[in-house]
């Protein structure tokens, strides 16, 4: 089997690798090349050096869709987190049906962005009519409103993956934790939570990395509006790269910043989930 | 024995089973490879007789699609490849779709800025059939004294009206105003007076509200940052010396103090507060809920160009009758206004794609002589597209026969009245004008302060006419 293993790996392996290397790899160096580059589409660049790092921060545009996303990033992931691990939990006992509610909270999940994002402005905006304002009325209603959609897409993918989690507890960890008296307040803190810590690890880590990336239903759910007030990372170089004729260069290289920013992020939450994770 | 019997049997079976098995997978994968042949037709090959292009004009895409494509190809053979980007997404559709390894080979732009962001692109048209049907010659756009985009569809926008409840109100017993007929209202003054009495008599008259919603959600702004803010502009760079047109006074302007913001202001007061919404919900209307609102009889004027015209008379159950669809231009109360007529221009250029093979260049410029000068393609133009050309192919009643088309050149031939041209073409860029939109947003909401708006359009000006020329 061992030798198998060895002489086949690479044939196994060589497809996903080739994949990864298109859709991932060969675009993400093209990237940091054109980064340093002036040109107006990928097939005509010219070295400019540092020239479009220093476009970054003309007005405060950046820094503001930064702000903005940072905040969201970090509401959405302690709600998306407590609320998944809370339906988890609710869905780990012993009561009948749990298959049909797993299946109906994760239904949510499988609505794509752009969509999504235009049938929650259609909802919100029926909601707001009640008092005679819109989405774009109040930066707030748009923060809001992210974070709702957020939310709802996420807590099922979420909650999925802690049910994973918990289904994987030793019984007799349990079992043991109860005959020493423990009331289900600390069997929770003590043992279920420590137990089910790498699945902490991963849903933190896509909470953090899909919060930062958000696209699609920022675009369908505000576009920025009002101004660019809502507008978030992505979106932000996205209209960097077209709203001004030569400023392709300088969405490429917010799109470098951008990625080392969130790279080192997820990797510091890593680190510190990783280390408090407990062998059973 | 019999144990061993039993053994050599199930093995053969299995031996039988497995080669059986294997006949199979050698098979299927000898099928799938055949089959990647019919596949490999796919994308790779650049194909010979086809034209690929890219339209900008999502209200007859269709048109293009199901009509002319089957029609261009039935008379010449060559297949015609339309997609059409989503409404303010010209630009980057195009960007992607250029970068690919079938590009476009027709594509549109909007005037001399979007030309010179694509001027590589563009191929020298002095040779072609399109160019020799342009009547105007001096209308081709020029890259280096070569004529590299042509104009297809002049159009004008103004103040598009309902005749009949503009009549209802004339016939009004307790109408405070002593117009009596539309063309009594050649200035702002009048608009105003009548539109603010139609508005306090609404119910009377049936309606909402007498313009349609100044829409303004994401990427539906247009109609004010860009269309509405020309006559001022006009009006602004009309006093700059020493230039050939207003386009390029306006492309050497570093600076545009917006003047006649004042005037602006007052006519986009009177759109606010006299619509079928309040401005707090503009942020949520689109252009196509405007149209429709007129369409549906739910108000009795709406700013909007002849393009609109399949927008108003193709709604289901709409209640408008094809003749009492007109225009009368956008009065803000400028000097000699009763001589200011529609805003007539294009912004719409076509150019064909330099890095594209020569039969490709060649099958572009056979479907656009094909489109502009054969008879099917005139008649699907007229009736079909309602372009107004500016080609010596089109005589008098090949023109659009849709109402709104006809109102234009009747606005254009007018005695005493000149149209206004349009100047926005020479904004400094789409950024300007999408900050531009965001403050009126802002404004129209009770967030901004008029002064505010007016201040950063001249800071912006600026900076996006530096950035744009440094």
């Amino acid at each position: 089997m061992q030798k198998a293993l060895k002489k086949y790996f690479a044939l196994f392996a060589l497809p996903g690798l080739i994949c990864f290397a298109i859709a991932f790899f060969i675009p993400m160096v093209m990237g940091i090349i054109l980064s340093f580059c002036e040109f107006s589409d990928v097939t005509n660049a010219t070295w400019v050096g540092l020239e479009n790092f220093k476009y970054i921060f003309i007005n405060g545009e950046f820094t503001d869709a930064l702000l903005f996303t940072v905040k969201f990033t970090l509401i959405s992931v302690i709600s998306i987190n407590i609320i998944s691990f809370a339906l988890a939990l609710l869905l780990t006992r012993d009561v009948p049906a749990t298959n049909v509610y797993r299946t109906i909270f994760f239904m949510p999940n499988l609505i794509g962005g752009i969509v999504l994002g235009w049938i929650w402005q259609i909802i919100l905006n029926g909601y707001l009519l009640k008092y005679q304002v819109t989405l774009v009325t109040d930066p707030k209603y748009g923060f809001w409103g992210l974070v709702i959609l957020m939310n709802w897409q996420n807590v099922g993918y979420m909650m999925i993956i802690y049910i994973a989690g918990i289904i994987n507890i030793p019984r007799e960890l349990v079992e043991a934790a109860q005959i020493d008296g423990a009331n289900k307040r600390t069997t929770l803190f003590n043992v279920t939570i420590p137990s089910i810590m790498p699945s902490i690890t991963i849903c933190s880590f896509l909470t953090l990395t899909n919060g930062f990336k958000l696209f699609d239903q920022n675009l369908a759910l505000t576009n920025g509006g009002p101004g660019k007030t809502t507008e978030m990372l992505a979106l932000n170089i996205f209209n960097t790269f077209y709203g001004r004729v030569g400023f392709e260069g300088v969405g490429q290289a917010k799109a470098v910043v951008f990625t080392i920013f969130v790279a080192t992020l997820a990797l510091t939450q890593l680190h510190f989930t990783r280390k408090r994770e407990v062998e059973a | 024995m019999k144990i061993q019997k039993s053994h050599l049997n199930l093995s053969n079976f299995f031996e039988k089973g497995e080669k059986f098995m294997k006949k199979c997978l050698v098979l299927l994968t000898t099928l799938l490879a055949l089959s990647t042949s019919l596949f490999a037709n796919g994308t790779n090959e650049k194909k010979a007789d086809e034209v690929y292009f890219l339209n900008f004009k999502p209200e007859v895409a269709e048109v293009y699609t199901n009509e002319i494509a089957p029609a261009f190809e039935e008379e010449t053979g060559i297949k015609l490849k339309v997609v059409t980007a989503a409404s303010g997404q010209y630009a980057q559709t195009l960007k992607s779709e250029m970068a690919k390894s079938n590009p476009p080979a027709i594509f549109q732009t909007n005037g001399p800025i979007g030309l010179a962001a694509d001027k590589e692109k563009a191929m020298p048209l002095s040779d072609t059939k399109f160019y020799s049907i342009l009547g105007d010659k001096s209308m081709a756009l020029q890259i280096d004294g070569e004529p590299a985009a042509i104009p297809y569809a002049v159009e004008g926008y103004g103040i598009i009206y309902n005749a009949s409840i503009m009549q209802k109100y004339f016939d009004l017993s307790s109408k405070k105003t002593n117009v009596n007929s539309i063309e009594e209202i050649n200035n702002f003054e009048t608009l105003k007076m009548v539109v603010e009495d139609m508005q306090a008599q609404k119910e009377k008259l049936g309606i909402k509200g007498v313009f349609a919603s100044t829409s303004m959600s994401a990427g539906n702004d247009w109609r004010w940052q860009t269309h509405l803010v020309n006559v001022p502009l006009w009006a602004e760079f009309k006093e700059m010396k020493g230039y050939n047109s207003i386009i390029e006074a306006g492309l050497a302007a570093s600076d545009s103090s917006f003047k006649y913001s004042d005037n602006y202001k007052a006519l986009f007061d009177l759109y606010l507060n006299n619509s079928t919404v309040i401005s707090t919900l503009i942020g949520a209307k689109s252009v196509d809920d405007s149209m429709a609102e007129f369409a549906l009889g739910q108000c009795a004027m709406v700013q909007n160009g002849n393009w609109g015209a399949g927008q108003i008379l193709g709604i289901p159950s709409n209640k408008v009758a094809k003749d009492d669809i007109k225009f009368i231009p956008l009065y803000m109360g400028l000097d000699g206004e009763e001589s200011q007529g529609l805003c007539v221009g294009t912004e719409n250029y076509l150019c064909i794609n330099n890095d594209v093979s020569s039969q490709a260049q060649a099958n572009a410029d056979e479907f656009l002589y094909w489109l502009f000068a054969s008879d099917t393609g005139k008649k699907f133009v007229q009736e079909k597209l309602g372009f107004i050309t500016p080609f010596n192919t089109f005589s008098e009643d090949e023109m659009p026969s849709d109402p709104l088309a006809k109102d234009v050149i009747k606005w254009m031939n007018k005695d005493g009245v000149s149209s206004v041209p349009w100047a926005f073409a020479a904004i400094p860029s789409q950024e300007f004008k999408n900050n531009f939109g965001a403050d009126l947003l802002q404004y129209a909401q009770g967030q901004m302060s008029w002064k505010n708006v007016v201040n950063n359009y001249v800071t912006n000006w600026n900076l996006e006419y530096k950035l744009a020329n440094n």
